[in-house]
């Protein structure tokens, strides 16, 4: 039974894993598709049918690239920062429940890997933690331009994170759980979801998502125009494509994120409503969920090739005078409406 | 019980090297490296709370700052301070002290019985927080006014610079 | 100071509003705009298998023309190189040869005639100037290449292909 339990697990993180990869993969080729779709161009549509092939020749060219380390650079830093970035990306999508639950035979599969019951507190933690493999990289580079664009990434980071917390912790207040797959549970229907609770709190998330994942208008820390590529300036062959490549991770997850804490997650309309089996509401709701993310990966593009950058004091006056306070005013008007939907209704 | 040896011999061990090694920039990993084998400590006493947020907030935030402060001084040989043995001397004597404090409080403290705590659950969110705004509601606000004070003291010193500018 | 074109326009920047404050307006805007450019129809040509066609009075690269019988037109009279603005233009002439009739119209004809590609500017100037209808830039681009001792053309690359009329009326019929 033990190791039944812990192979069906390792299963699943295999499996999440290569989605999260082969996202993150193609996402580079959507990010160029729709870059060129809102240039009015094509986009890359040479190697195979719609360029679908460009990915595979991407990392086959960033594979075959010199690597190059710099003479004054910290050796053992610097191969530890693309190292700590993407393993940082990769262990957040633990804790998302992909759907609900799987009967094979006479065994019930959880969709997700770790129901911890502090899951949004360990995506926090880790996301705090990701900032340490653009730090270590853009220090250990010994470069001045790899220093200023990991400085920036810290404290753009750190700034965020506040906005980030606060504006979850607002949506705690209602689910009263921190564990995600709970509270993608309550969510059931299309009115269930939490963006109708708490819309205020979806939109400082979303943007405070945005700086984590250092995006346009926030991607301050690899800005071309001033620092010349920022932490990665030094990075060459495949550990840029690590940091390249986390950083796409990160956008996958946080689009998780999104869909699962605000969206509903694996619930969709009339799920109960349709008379299936419970694998396939499991299977729909697998297929619902990622539809979601698209949806807000797409998104995620669709702000980058709109959006001009933000400048760094704009960047700082809208993290700490305009989303923090705003958050922390969410978190009274919660606080307010429950305390008056408890006692009245 | 071996996993609890092998964890605080990684913490002592990272400790030290916190301490020993030249570079401040590998000191600071260290430490939070050692952070995190604090984390583990938690996790293996089941207060899962108390663990994610030392990580959230030791590993994520404050050592994070403590980096971007080495990394912006760019401490090396060259910029090293003297060191006079004044110093050294007084140093030797603090850290003395500090062990004589360290054996006092060893004599006093009881050794664990090995006996589990009254509520092994207490460290879940759940129960932390009621704990934390029934039993213990007055302390924790007192505790939060003090770290109130303490940031409009930080913003005020921040500010000091620009409001003498304005004056004069 | 009063401005000459009485066009001055005196930009006013008022202090922004709360709703321009807080961006979410514009940032809707912009995203509207990105998106209709998401659906529009693409205007590119996909070159290698799509190919443009040429305008009517596009100039290329220059060809010296024959006559009817297939003998060289140019009588290398010097005028086109007189009115290349970029001089890019040489010619060298010499008397026709008793039994050269078939080969050149004229009783005088360019032995060398070359154009530097590199200084010309495809102003189609030699093709006004000349009065015998010898030279037309009707060709293709120039393509690109290496040396620069290259690109100036003989007439083994200028000279129109010699093509025999009898046979043209033949695949007539």
């Amino acid at each position: 039974m033990e190791t039944a339990f812990l192979l069906e697990k390792l299963i699943l993180v295999v499996v999440v894993f290569t989605v999260t990869l082969v996202i993150a993969m193609y996402s580079t080729l959507a990010e160029r598709k729709i870059a060129g779709f809102m240039q009015d161009r094509y986009g890359p549509d040479r190697a195979g049918l719609f360029g679908i092939l460009q990915p595979l020749c991407d990392g086959g060219k960033f594979f075959f690239k010199e690597e190059i380390i710099p003479a004054g650079a910290h050796k053992q830093l610097f191969v530890l920062g693309p190292t700590l970035a993407i393993i940082t990306a990769c262990i957040s999508s633990a804790v998302i429940p992909w759907g609900q639950t799987l009967t094979i035979g006479d065994r019930v599969i959880s969709l997700q890997v770790a129901d911890v019951n502090i899951g949004v507190l360990y995506i926090f933690g880790v996301i705090a933690l990701g900032v340490y493999g653009i730090m270590l990289g853009g220090w250990a580079s010994n470069n001045k331009f790899s220093l200023m664009g990991a400085i920036r990434a810290a404290s753009q980071s750190i700034s965020y994170e506040i906005g980030l917390g606060l504006s979850l912790i607002a949506l705690l207040m209602v689910t009263g759980t921190l564990s995600v797959g709970e509270i993608v549970a309550q969510q059931t229907g299309f009115l269930g979801w939490n963006i109708w609770v708490q819309p205020l709190g979806f939109l400082i998330f979303i943007t405070c998502a945005f700086a984590e994942c250092n995006r346009v208008p926030f991607d301050l820390p690899e800005c071309e125009t001033e620092l010349v590529g920022g932490y990665h300036t030094e990075y060459s062959s495949m550990k840029l494509g690590l940091y390249m490549f986390s950083e796409y991770i990160n956008m996958f997850v946080s689009s998780a994120l999104m869909a699962a804490l605000y969206f509903g997650g694996y619930n969709f309309p009339f799920m109960y409503d349709l008379g299936l089996s419970q694998n396939w509401i499991t299977i729909l709701g697998v297929i619902a969920f990622f539809i979601k993310i698209f949806a807000f990966i797409f998104f995620f593009m669709w702000v980058r090739w709109t959006l001009p950058r933000f400048r760094y004091d704009q960047l700082m006056n809208l993290g700490w005078k305009m989303l923090i306070p705003l958050a922390i005013a969410n978190i009274v008007l919660t606080g307010v409406i429950t305390i008056i939907k408890d006692t009245y209704f | 019980m071996t996993l609890f040896y092998f964890v605080a011999f990684l913490s002592i061990f990272f400790a030290l090297m916190t301490i020993f090694t030249k570079n401040p920039v590998h000191s600071v990993l260290y430490l939070v490296i050692t952070f995190f084998t604090f984390t583990v400590h938690y996790i293996l006493l089941n207060a899962q709370f108390l663990a994610v947020v030392n990580f959230i907030v030791y590993m994520g935030a404050i050592m994070v700052l403590f980096l971007f402060v080495l990394m912006l001084l760019n401490l090396n040989k060259e910029t090293e301070p003297m060191r006079s043995h004044v110093v050294k001397f007084m140093g030797a004597i603090a850290g003395m002290c500090l062990l004589i404090t360290f054996l006092g409080a060893f004599r006093v403290l009881e050794t664990d019985t090995g006996l589990v705590v009254a509520d092994p659950e207490i460290g879940l969110v759940k129960n932390l927080g009621k704990v934390l705004f029934k039993d213990f509601l007055l302390p924790f606000e007192i505790s939060s006014i003090l770290l109130l004070t303490a940031m409009v003291g930080a913003v005020l010193l921040a500010k000091k610079e620009t409001r003498v500018k304005q004056n004069g | 100071m009063q401005s000459l074109s009485n066009r001055k326009k005196v930009l006013e920047q008022k202090p922004m509003n709360f709703w321009e404050r807080m961006y979410l307006p514009a940032i809707a805007k912009g995203l509207s705009i990105t998106i209709k450019h998401f659906f529009k129809k693409n205007p590119t040509v996909k070159y290698p298998e799509q190919e443009r066609p040429y305008s009517k009075n596009f100039r290329g690269q220059h060809s010296l023309k024959r006559d009817e019988l297939g003998r060289e037109r140019c009588t290398a009279c010097g005028l086109c190189a007189l009115s290349c603005p970029a001089e890019a233009i040489t010619m060298t002439a010499a008397e026709r040869e008793k039994g050269e009739e078939h080969l050149y119209r004229e009783e005088k004809y360019a032995v060398v005639y070359e154009i530097n590609m590199l200084r010309c500017i495809f102003c189609g100037l030699c093709e006004e100037a000349c009065p015998k209808e010898a030279i037309y830039l009707d060709g293709k681009h120039v393509t690109a290449d290496y040396l620069r001792k290259d690109f100036i053309y003989g007439k083994d690359k200028l000279l129109e292909p010699k093509f025999d009329l009898t046979q043209l009326a033949s695949q007539n019929n």
